[in-house]
């Protein structure tokens, strides 16, 4: 049986609504071959955990501008865990100083991705990282 | 054809001197001498336009209406230029290929291999016109920075009013002229400190302000009636204007004293920034009503600085930044014009804001032919008549887009050309961006060096001396005439859709956006597009700088303080005037005066905020990419 395309929710938490890495990631995804969901802006972690059980995604890559990414990555973290999916990688990238990765690492973030990345990086990460489903 | 062309041009040729649209050639410099020798005992003017009765050749008399090439010298040039391509372009080629087969501007403006006289046929005296006058293109003053230096405007703001307080008393302190306020996330929303959705957000990236409590300590010791204030606040605008005037009026400073900004430019918020509380139309419902009480009752404000800067840190190009920036100006007054304002009781207030970015001579044309179409567009589309509704004045900021995490100290560099661009291109105020901006809000020690850039500009560079340096240079003329075409074919477009708002809610200037970036990133990734230390001359070397962090004290010191105004407010009066409110948006009264007095009874600005909710519903965007 062919493997399943790799499922990404790619999310924008809180009320930054600086959208254009998350729609070029959403979109460099799409054209590598993944589905893509794209939640929109001003989701609260409540609504992007649904949203991520209920499309069945393998990840979910939030993009977080304003600087709320020690609030939001935790919170996302948490509710997945109490839902029992915990098995839902996560990666984000966006505004988030050198210090806080290590950090948020430790916290359960998988990956994160800072400014001048390319998406082809992002692509290659995920295609290693995060293993497919028949 | 080509007889026709020839009687023609020689009709028009007879006039010869001083006649519209005539051409006379450069060669026959003796009869416009005569002219100008004969105006001289007309006094001032003629001695200011001919110093000494010299041989020296006169200034163009009454420039504007004089051609000042001839077709005779364009065709000498253009058959020299047909030589040289041939011989030594062509034979250069062969020996060295050009770097690139195509040279465009960033907008993807074709630049040929060279602009010569020949191409300023094409151009139209009256395009061109004088400083200070019709159409602007040269600029908006007739002495530009020679009588006044544009404003040295530092947007700021973070953490508790408190904090945005000092670092205003410290801007005022080192040289800066107008104050520029930025809010936090929940502010912008329209939200309270103690929302849920402001979780996390609080003070991170402005001034977290909740109440008129907040606006008091935020303006402390700040006289309003000396210093000009710029708030960048859309969705909940009308809160933040009627708590600055409420602050005013404890000072003591009538509403007619107050000068400033205020950005309240909804349709870019739905076309790129995307801060909203509800949908497009009922959000111009407010913007209208506040450039209607300001007509009224604050004539030294503008009420709405319409934007391009976030449509272009979106994505677009500099063509569509100013095309949409410009659309979204003709639907405001579109929509003021059928609530029955005359045009020019409100168009001199109204302001813009543009983005500088990289691309250094199409940046500068972007200011001039931005200049020139609004000019037209208010004068043959809206028949104003005050030269003031015509003259697009303008802030901008250097582009926050292009700085790179990579390496910051290059920021500065990047941003001291991106303000040199704005001032050659007569921008009235400006704003640099810090160094460090890629990571955090700026440090003090940052956001000092981007002040010091636009002094360096100002008091070292000597740009101030001479008023619109580029008029005249070929490519620079050439880029402002191409960038009004494009300029209008999208308006155009957005016209034959139904108009801005309609454009809006189809999502077309967003998608066209969309489209833009994810090209600029793709040619960035293939290494097209060459950014220095990110694609390009990459180091190892990490510099370390300082950041500027802000912490979650600040939230907890918010909601403490929004608790207590709440816990000693009058509820009566706040219920009161919260329904006058909200009979106000269900009626067709305008809002500023029930907002305004809701703010001085204390209601919050999630209060206010939730009545238009209440009223229209929160909008929601679908997930488009």
């Amino acid at each position: 049986m062919a493997e399943r395309k790799l499922r990404i929710l790619v999310a924008k938490p809180g009320l930054d609504g600086h959208d254009r890495g998350a729609k070029i990631i959403a979109r460099a995804l799409r054209d590598a071959g993944m589905e893509v969901i794209y939640t929109g802006l001003h989701q609260t972690p409540d609504m992007i955990v649904s949203a991520a059980i209920q499309e069945d995604v393998d990840a979910v890559g939030m993009s977080i501008m304003s600087g709320a990414h020690m609030t939001l990555f935790p919170a996302v973290i948490d509710l997945l865990k109490q839902r029992g999916a915990s098995d839902i990688r996560i990666f984000g990238g966006g505004i988030i100083p050198d210090d806080d990765i290590p950090r948020l690492k430790k916290l359960g973030v998988d990956e994160i991705f800072t400014p001048g990345s390319s998406t082809q990086d992002i692509v290659r990460w995920i295609h290693a990282h995060i293993p497919g489903r028949a | 054809m080509a007889s026709k062309r020839t009687s023609k041009a020689k009709k028009v040729a007879r006039p010869a001197a001083g006649s519209r649209a005539a051409a006379p050639a450069v060669k026959k410099t003796a009869p416009r001498k005569a002219p100008a020798k004969a105006a001289k005992p007309a006094g001032a003017k003629a001695k200011a336009a001919a110093p000494k009765p010299s041989k020296r050749k006169p200034a163009a008399p009454k420039a504007a209406t004089v051609r000042t090439y001839s077709p005779d010298a364009a065709k000498a040039v253009a058959k020299d230029m047909a030589r040289w391509m041939r011989e030594d372009v062509d034979r250069s080629k062969a020996k060295m290929p050009l770097r690139k087969a195509e040279f465009t501007t960033d907008s993807g403006i074709p630049i040929p291999d060279l602009l010569t006289l020949a191409d300023r046929q094409k151009e139209r005296p009256e395009d061109m016109g004088l400083p200070g006058q019709f159409p602007y293109t040269r600029g908006p003053q007739s002495t530009m920075y020679r009588a006044r230096l544009w404003t040295m405007r530092q947007f700021a703001g973070f953490g508790t009013p408190q904090d945005t307080n000092a670092r205003f008393k410290y801007l005022l302190s080192q040289g800066v002229t107008g104050l520029s306020t930025a809010f936090d996330m929940p502010a912008l929303m329209g939200y309270d400190a103690d929302h849920p959705m402001s979780l996390g957000e609080v003070g991170k990236e402005g001034v977290a302000i909740s109440t008129l409590k907040d606006f008091e300590i935020l303006f402390d010791g700040i006289p309003l009636d000396k210093v000009t204030t710029s708030m960048t606040i859309n969705a909940s605008a009308i809160v933040a204007l009627c708590m600055y005037i409420a602050v005013a009026e404890k000072q003591g400073v009538p509403l007619e004293k107050l000068g400033g900004t205020i950005q309240n430019d909804m349709l870019k918020e739905f076309i790129a920034q995307k801060e909203w509380i509800v949908g497009p139309r009922p959000a111009v419902r407010i913007v209208v009503d506040m450039i209607q009480f300001c007509q009224q009752h604050m004539p030294r404000w503008h009420p709405v600085s319409i934007s391009g800067y976030h449509i272009r840190e979106a994505g677009a190009t500099a063509v569509q930044e100013m095309a949409f920036t410009l659309a979204d100006g003709i639907g405001y007054v579109e929509e003021c014009v059928k609530r029955g304002m005359d045009v020019d009781d409100f168009a001199p207030r109204l302001s813009f804001f543009w983005d500088v970015h990289n691309d250094f001579f199409e940046e500068i044309a972007k200011f001039r032919a931005a200049r020139r179409i609004w000019a037209k567009v208010m004068k043959e589309r809206f028949g104003a008549k005050d030269p003031r509704s015509m003259m697009l004045r303008t802030h901008a900021q250097t582009a926050g887009v292009s700085l790179t995490a990579q390496q910051p100290y290059n920021n500065v560099v990047r941003t001291a050309l991106q303000a040199l661009a704005a001032v050659l291109g007569g921008t009235q105020s400006l704003h640099t961006n810090s160094l460090d901006e890629t990571y955090a809000l700026p440090t003090e020690d940052a956001v000092t060096i981007a002040l010091r850039t636009q002094q360096l500009i100002a008091y070292e560079s000597g740009v101030d001396r001479v008023v619109d340096p580029l008029a005249g240079s070929y490519y620079v003329e050439h880029l402002t005439d191409e960038m009004e075409k494009l300029g209008m074919e999208y308006i155009r477009r957005i016209d034959e859709m139904g108009g801005i708002i309609r454009a809006v809610e189809e999502q077309y200037p967003q998608k066209e956006i969309a489209e833009s970036a994810y090209r600029f990133q793709r040619e960035v990734e293939k290494g097209e597009r060459i950014i220095v230390g990110v694609n390009a001359f990459k180091s190892d070397r990490a510099a370390p700088i300082d950041l500027l962090k802000i912490d979650e004290q600040v939230a907890h010191e918010q909601v403490e303080r929004l608790e207590k105004v709440k816990a000693g407010r009058n509820e009566a009066a706040v219920k009161a005037a919260l329904a006058k409110v909200e009979a106000a948006a269900r009626g067709t009264d305008n809002l500023m005066p029930p907002v305004l007095e809701a703010v001085k009874a204390y209601a919050t600005l999630g209060e206010v905020s939730d009545v238009f909710r209440k009223v229209w519903g929160q909008y929601r965007e679908g997930g488009m990419f």
